[in-house]
């Protein structure tokens, strides 16, 4: 092909010195650094880029920039495969890899283009009206198929995305002269400013070509200390004032590194991609230019019929020739001077074709053929365009044919108002000019320059730095008068032509299918845009949405400001995933908590796992051990001689001050004020709605200080749940809650020799089982070292929670060690944990409770009416539900099978499903002191049904179980105070 | 993303709080009828439009205390202390 | 008119000339023998199922807006009825039961696509909630599966399947009749059925007040109007409180803004609907291509279908801790709706403390799947003025007995 490059001093952005070589769909080719990759396509004389959405047709560039509707390409491979990029966007860069979408084999022989055969079965909303028989899965796998159009990369993605925070008094988004102009007269007022370019390049719409009034103002702005970026879209405008942005990284050698990383990993650590920013601007100034508006004619979707001024930008900054001979299909006065400069760089304007009459067109004279009331009624070429017919409507309506290989579309324009939209700014419809502009201005933010409808740069300008002047003194600025669009129609379309008029390329919707939808009442303007998904392609409708609500109007006798635009919201353009997650990936996604020890853990061959949000060990598997087997070691161990567990992650919290005890009667279901100092009670706590919420032991320090130990799960929970209380209801009284859960470790030691092992370490004989009765707190010290001892046990063997200074758990787990073998004693985790709760019938909350299980359920409702204080949750308990016979109530479950435990999950019930359900199993385990299974469940009438055989089905299996009194070891509760110490 | 006024530190960004609900609502005694009970579990206004609601700076002061909100734009009207009564001038 | 292939080649050979409004467009009745406040799924269901079941055909559906405009255009399409408690279970599988045959029956194109739903477990402790839940749907007739890690690999490949995931697979639970459907046709389809039995659809038309004579419900003021009816159902999720504070009464309802969104469409990656409870996020693939998402609720008090940022950062990050090789994937579009919640999130089906005046809400998150039992329930209490045995449970006395049935954990969001 040849190439359609024209010489210097076109292309101003290029530097011709420097080549860069790429692929695009396997074939190499050279552009110059300074090309983006559609202009370095086009420059290479391709025109067939990718295919369609729906009927597959052939596609090529039809701007210059993020609102392309068709020039959609795979970028990379690998792990760095970025599918539906747009050529448009990317800057050329050595080694770049491109390939179209939607298209197999081949982008030119496409055998989805069958499609396109079929078109007329296939207007909008057609898979509604049929594929219903036999059913939707006998179609559904190849529309799927044929749906879609890039590929994803398939592996995790290397690179890196960041999050920066910016705060100005006035924020300006748009880099052209009107945001330029605004930006510096504000910051000579003082504000402190900051200016987004969605480009490379400052200047907007006159960055194109050199501009001495933009470089002027570029200098100014610097001078005056705008804080300028560049590449940096914002892409949206959320509550109170907050702006967010998305800023692409330059091309550079790392960035370059990453487009070839298609090897082993991706190429290594990947790189910082992209940074979103998130701006809090007192002030918004939107400058975001405006695009271009396509005409209607038939067949104005081939590679080769382009916006006229994409043209434009093409032969002044990239020094490209869209084609050799244009026809300008024109609305806009916009395409006489897009005519002249395209004239000046060697093209030949064969003909503009202007749909106005003479009276609307504010051109005279020029140096090309012009018809006015005009349009284009055929187009000639399927990849590219070959020639076209024009008739002229006034004259004898004898059509014309030209020869052609470029028609550009000058529809006119529409103001880029999605930020003043998503900021809650109304539209009102300007006749003459055919545009949505802003109607005053929205909260916190005033639109200046094209995208609040003037065009006239010298009146842009003076606008935008009145505004700027303003809210940097913070006065309610101007609004803007909109001028210099010239008159242009609303509906472009000729009558009477037939043909496929596209209005979103994307997804193939036509004029026809605007017409269907009208038909069939989907007249609003949201239901035209969903049955005809019409703006819903990539380009979010940047090119489409005005033409096919004007066209709704045509079709249903309504002017476009009372069909009405579809809502804008964010993102203004598509946005990249991981920009929106951040740095919250990997190990820093709800980052897991680890212990103090974690080290000494890991040293002695812990099985680390997730519980809850902790990172704890589950067991600690000898050699050639899996998990359920180092459990069952580990529990026996623990009744046999003794175990040391990391309790650290146990919820702790103080409560302190004069009126501790009084809120602690308040807060739980048990009595803590008639607690002694240093006795402990085991306490229940419910929410509101009389559900367990939350359980531990609570021990009292002194008169005025508690010590409360809940789950690890529930502690923020819990914490939280007092602080309001405290705050919000019972105000007066004088109680202190302080969270220490990360200050204070906890070692827990259990077993008979429990005793004898903190004993050979130092523990003072204060300590001691003879001297510390069980459920009561000790404070005292182990070589200076603080502790908070507490004599609990959740296993049932004699057992000492030693609670001291986080930053210590590993030295006296080391002192521990050191003495272990003496004693037989092992670490355990918290699978031998379960295991003995369970033989002990001591609940788990959120295993054997859930979020319908009240106190009385799990036996801890007796004795209540004894206690005064209006306890939360209390008031739930008599409600008529609390008082059900049929409530699910806590068992100990014996399994039928000697040596298979229950399993977890299962459903008890009189007969196989479908039937009512009466319970279910909740915790089961195999008992290595017993060697027979053990397990809990919830029963209805539990309590009443002691003995009772009952059935228990799991996924299509019946077992036989037994209810049975709990618990399953040491129902007297001998083993609690350990083995006698000797001499 | 909302910035909230915080009563202790000033404005911060939405995700440092948590939001607690309807603001105002008094505790029954415990010899509440169950309709009393259940209105004060359950029942609420849930305004279109200014809402009296209680927030909690979670990740900074620990504060709770109360705002007058809009549901429908997101525009903070006023912030007052926990135990302070609603306000009486507000605009609809 | 019937659709079916063959109208299409018809319309095909005529330009499509020949096809009748979805609906018709009415001149409006100053009184109804029953009038649905709310033109999303299940208005429009409920009046479908009054002209069908009932034969009570001289309905009028009045929406403020568009039909099919509020939460019913703005889910993530899931349909599914894995329910833990048995009230539930029957409610919810009776309506996909309904949605298995409704393309036949609306003679609409819902797209059911029972691709198969499977919820994740990322703990051992997980997995043990699964066995409950799979085994408690059994219980209750409705087929389930637990499944493997390996077997979750082979539905989901997309998945991150590393044994040092942030968020491991360690197996889940299947429902295979449960999958997605579009959530549109599903609105067109049954205002379509309806308008065809001779229910008026009336858009731009707000409830602004209640007639009430005699205690009794009498008809309803509008932005258009008063029309009058002596039996009225609201059907307005989000919107309920503010119609129950204008009927002089209060709900145990709070609105609440839930995001979704979806990515740019790309070739199928993922055939199933992946939802972790552990995260609260839920993935599917539409028939376009686009990954489409959600998670949880924005939590504080909103009726701007906007949605936080902050909470948008965390749906997808939820989102790509399961699916890292979506990061390079683009967001294309992103809305919220106003979602009905309640404290058990289960709906409220039944009278309203004004006598004639009834109400369908508080489904909260999972209103999509429930569309047609909602409606068919809600036609049935306004045609016989008794509940549906299927909407006894869900009243609002429960709030007073406190019979809750909490499904919290089965609606897969983390309230």
């Amino acid at each position: 092909m040849t190439s359609s490059r024209l010489p210097a001093p076109f292309g101003f952005r290029l530097d011709r010195g420097r080549t860069v070589s790429f692929e695009f769909n396997n074939r190499r080719m050279t552009g110059y650094a300074g090309d983006t990759l559609a202009s370095a396509l086009l420059a290479n004389g391709v025109q067939l880029v990718g295919r369609s959405f729906k009927l597959h047709r052939p596609r090529g560039f039809y701007s210059c920039g993020v609102e392309d509707p068709s020039g959609l390409v795979d970028v990379g491979t690998g792990a760095t495969r970025t599918p539906n990029q747009r050529a448009t966007m990317i800057e050329l860069a050595e080694g770049l890899r491109a390939a179209s979408v939607n298209c197999w084999p081949t982008v030119e022989f496409d055998l989805g283009s069958v499609t396109g055969m079929l078109s007329a079965l296939l207007p909008a909303g057609f898979y509604y009206k049929t594929f219903k028989w036999p059913n939707w899965h006998l179609f559904e796998p190849m529309i799927r198929r044929m749906a879609g159009l890039g590929r994803a990369a398939g592996v995790a993605d290397p690179d890196r995305y960041e999050e920066v925070a910016a705060v100005a008094d006035v924020l300006v988004v748009g880099g052209g002269i009107a945001g330029l102009s605004a930006a510096v007269s504000a910051a000579q007022s003082g504000a402190h400013t900051l200016l987004l370019a969605g480009g490379a390049f400052l200047g907007g719409a006159l960055s194109w070509r050199t501009d001495a009034d933009i470089d002027a103002l570029v200098a100014a702005a610097r001078l005056a200390g705008v804080r300028i970026l560049t590449r940096t879209m914002a892409f949206g405008v959320y509550d109170h004032g907050l702006v967010c942005a998305r800023e692409s990284l330059p091309p550079g050698s790392t960035r370059t590194a990453a487009l070839q990383g298609d090897g082993a990993n991706g190429g290594g650590r990947g790189v910082l991609r992209e940074r979103l920013w998130k701006i809090r601007a007192r002030h918004i100034v939107a400058a975001a230019g405006a695009f271009e508006r396509p005409m209607l004619f038939p067949d104005n979707d081939r590679p080769g019929v382009m916006l006229a001024g994409a043209a434009d930008k093409y032969a002044q900054a990239f020094g490209v020739a869209c084609g050799r001979h244009v026809v300008i299909a024109a609305n806009s006065d916009s395409a006489y001077g897009v005519a002249e400069s395209l004239r000046g760089a060697g093209m030949n304007i064969v003909a503009l074709v202007d749909r106005r009459a003479r009276a609307d067109i504010g051109v005279d004279g020029t140096s090309f053929r012009t018809l006015d009331r005009a349009g284009i009624t055929k187009v000639d070429g399927s990849a590219s365009v070959r020639g076209c017919t024009v008739v002229s409507v006034g004259a004898a309506g004898r059509p014309e044919t030209f020869y052609c290989d470029a028609i550009l579309s000058a529809g006119g324009y529409a103001p880029a108002v999605h930020l003043h939209s998503q900021a809650g700014g109304k539209l009102r419809w300007l006749e003459d000019a055919a545009m949505f502009v802003p109607d005053g201005h929205a909260p916190g933010l005033v639109s200046v320059g094209a995208c609040a409808g003037i065009f006239d740069r010298e009146a842009a300008a003076e606008h935008a730095a009145q505004v700027g002047r303003a809210l940097a003194n913070e006065l309610v600025p101007p609004v803007a008068t909109p001028q210099g669009a010239g008159r242009s129609l609303a509906s472009t379309r000729l009558p009477g032509v037939t043909g496929k008029q596209f209005v979103d390329l994307q997804n193939d919707v036509a004029v026809d299918d605007v017409g269907l939808a009208a038909r069939e009442n989907y007249r609003s303007v949201e239901h035209l845009k969903r049955y005809t998904t019409t703006g819903m392609g990539t380009d979010q409708g940047k090119t489409s949405n005005v033409n096919a609500l004007v066209l709704m109007g045509d079709f249903t006798g309504r002017q476009p400001a009372e069909v009405g635009t579809t809502k804008f919201r964010p993102p203004f353009a598509p946005v990249t995933l991981g920009l929106m997650a951040g740095r919250r990936v990997g190990a820093l996604y709800r980052p897991l908590k680890s212990l103090p020890a974690e080290r000494w853990h890991q040293a002695h061959g812990a099985l680390f796992e997730q519980f809850g949000s902790w990172y704890r060990p589950a067991a600690y598997p000898l050699k050639g051990e899996t998990l359920a087997v180092a459990a069952q070691r580990e529990a026996r161990a623990v009744r046999a001689s003794v175990g040391v567990l990391d309790g650290s992650p146990l919820g702790k919290l103080e409560v302190f001050g004069p009126d501790a005890a009084e809120f602690l009667d308040l807060m739980y279901v048990g009595t803590m004020s008639t607690l002694r100092i240093g006795q402990a009670r085991y306490g229940v706590l419910l929410n509101e709605n009389g559900i367990v919420v939350d359980d531990g032991i609570v021990a009292r320090m002194s008169e005025a200080q508690y010590w409360i130990n809940t789950t690890s799960a529930g502690v923020e929970r819990t914490t939280a749940a007092f602080e309001e209380w405290l705050q919000c209801e019972y105000t007066n009284l004088r109680v202190v809650v302080t969270p220490v859960t990360s200050r204070w470790g906890n070692v827990t030691v259990a077993g008979p020799k429990a005793w004898h092992w903190l004993s050979a370490i130092g523990f003072e004989a204060a300590f001691g089982p003879v001297s510390m009765k069980h459920m009561t707190l000790r404070t005292g010290a182990l070589e200076g070292v603080p502790l908070r001892v507490l004599r609990a046990s959740f296993s049932g063997e004699l057992g000492y929670e030693v609670n001291l200074p986080a930053d210590h758990v590993h030295w006296l787990l080391e002192r521990l060690w050191a003495r272990a073998p003496e004693f037989a004693a092992v670490p355990y985790g918290i699978e031998a944990l379960e295991i003995l709760r369970t033989e002990k019938g001591y609940i788990h909350i959120g295993t054997d409770t859930d979020g319908t299980t009240l106190p009385g359920d799990i036996g801890f409702a007796r004795a209540l009416d004894k206690k005064k204080a209006n306890f939360v949750g209390r008031r739930s308990l008599l409600r008529p539900a609390a008082c059900d016979p049929e409530r699910l109530q806590l068992v100990a479950l014996a399994s039928g099978s000697a040596t298979t435990p229950l399993p977890v999950g299962a459903q008890i019930a009189a007969g196989s499903p479908p039937a009512r359900s009466q319970g279910y199993v909740t915790s089961s385990y195999m008992s290595p002191s017993l060697g027979t299974p053990v397990a809990l469940g919830l029963l209805a009438r539990g309590a009443e049904r002691l003995g009772e055989r009952v059935r228990v089905h799991h996924l299509g299996t019946t077992l036989e179980a037994v209810v049975v009194k709990a618990p399953f070891i040491d129902p007297a509760g001998e083993h609690l105070d350990g083995e006698r110490l000797d001499g | 993303m909302m910035r909230i006024p915080c009563i202790c530190c000033g404005p911060r960004d939405e995700n440092e709080f948590v939001c607690g609900g309807t603001s105002h609502i008094q505790r029954p005694a415990l010899d509440a009828d169950d309709e009393a009970w259940g209105g004060y579990l359950f029942f609420r206004d849930n305004p279109k439009g200014v809402h009296l609601e209680r927030w909690r700076h979670v990740q900074g002061c620990g504060r709770w205390f109360n705002l007058a909100r809009s549901t429908v734009t997101h525009e903070v009207l006023t912030v007052y202390a926990m135990t302070e009564p609603p306000p009486t001038e507000l605009p609809p | 008119m019937k659709y079916s292939a063959w109208s299409l080649l018809r319309g095909a050979l005529s330009g499509h000339r020949h096809w009748d409004p979805a609906w018709a467009d009415v001149t409006r009745r100053s009184s109804y023998d029953v009038i649905i406040i709310g033109g999303g799924g299940h208005g429009l269901a409920a009046a479908y199922y009054l002209a069908k079941n009932h034969g009570v055909t001289n309905v009028a559906v009045l929406e403020r807006g568009w039909i099919g405009g509020g939460n019913t255009g703005r889910n993530t399409t899931i349909v599914r009825s894995n329910y833990l408690f048995p009230e539930s279970a029957r409610l919810y599988d009776f309506s996909l039961k309904l949605y298995e045959g409704l393309s036949r029956e609306l003679n609409f194109n819902i797209m059911l696509s029972q691709r198969a739903l499977v919820m994740l477990a990322h703990s051992r402790h997980d997995l043990d909630s699964m066995s409950r839940w799979a085994n408690a749907m059994r219980m209750n007739g409705i087929a389930a599966e637990l499944v493997t890690a390996a077997e979750v690999g082979a539905m989901a490949p997309a998945l991150d399947l590393s044994p040092n995931a942030r968020l491991p697979v360690l197996g889940g639970f299947v429902q295979r009749r449960a999958g997605t459907a579009r959530h549109d046709a599903v609105a067109w389809g049954y205002a379509r059925a309806a308008s065809a039995l001779g229910v008026h659809i009336i858009q731009n038309c707000e409830v602004r007040g209640f007639i009430v004579e005699s205690g009794k419900v009498a008809g309803v003021d509008t932005s258009l109007g008063p029309i009058r009816a002596d039996r009225v159902g609201i059907a307005a999720a989000g919107h309920s409180s503010v119609l129950a504070k204008l009927a002089g009464f209060r709900l145990p309802v709070t609105s609440y803004a839930l995001q979704a969104m979806v990515s740019e469409p790309i070739k199928p990656i993922l055939d199933t609907v992946v939802l972790s409870p552990g995260t609260g996020a839920y993935v599917s693939q539409s028939d376009k291509g686009e990954i489409v998402m959600g998670a949880m609720l924005d939590l504080f008090p909103s009726y701007a279908q906007r949605g936080s940022f902050a909470v948008k950062q965390a749906i997808i990050a939820s989102v790509l801790a399961l699916f890292p090789s979506f990061s390079r994937l683009q967001l294309l579009r992103q809305w919220a709706g106003i979602v009905d919640v309640v404290h058990d999130s289960s709906p409220i089906i039944g009278p309203t403390p004004v006598p004639g005046l009834y109400i369908n809400c508080g489904w909260g998150t999972g209103g999509f799947k429930a569309i047609p039992v909602g409606g068919w329930t809600l036609a049935h209490v306004l045609a016989t003025g008794k509940s549906h045995a299927l909407a006894e449970p869900f009243q609002l006395q429960r709030f007073i007995d406190g019979r809750l049935i909490d499904e919290a954990a089965a609606s897969g969001i983390a309230h």
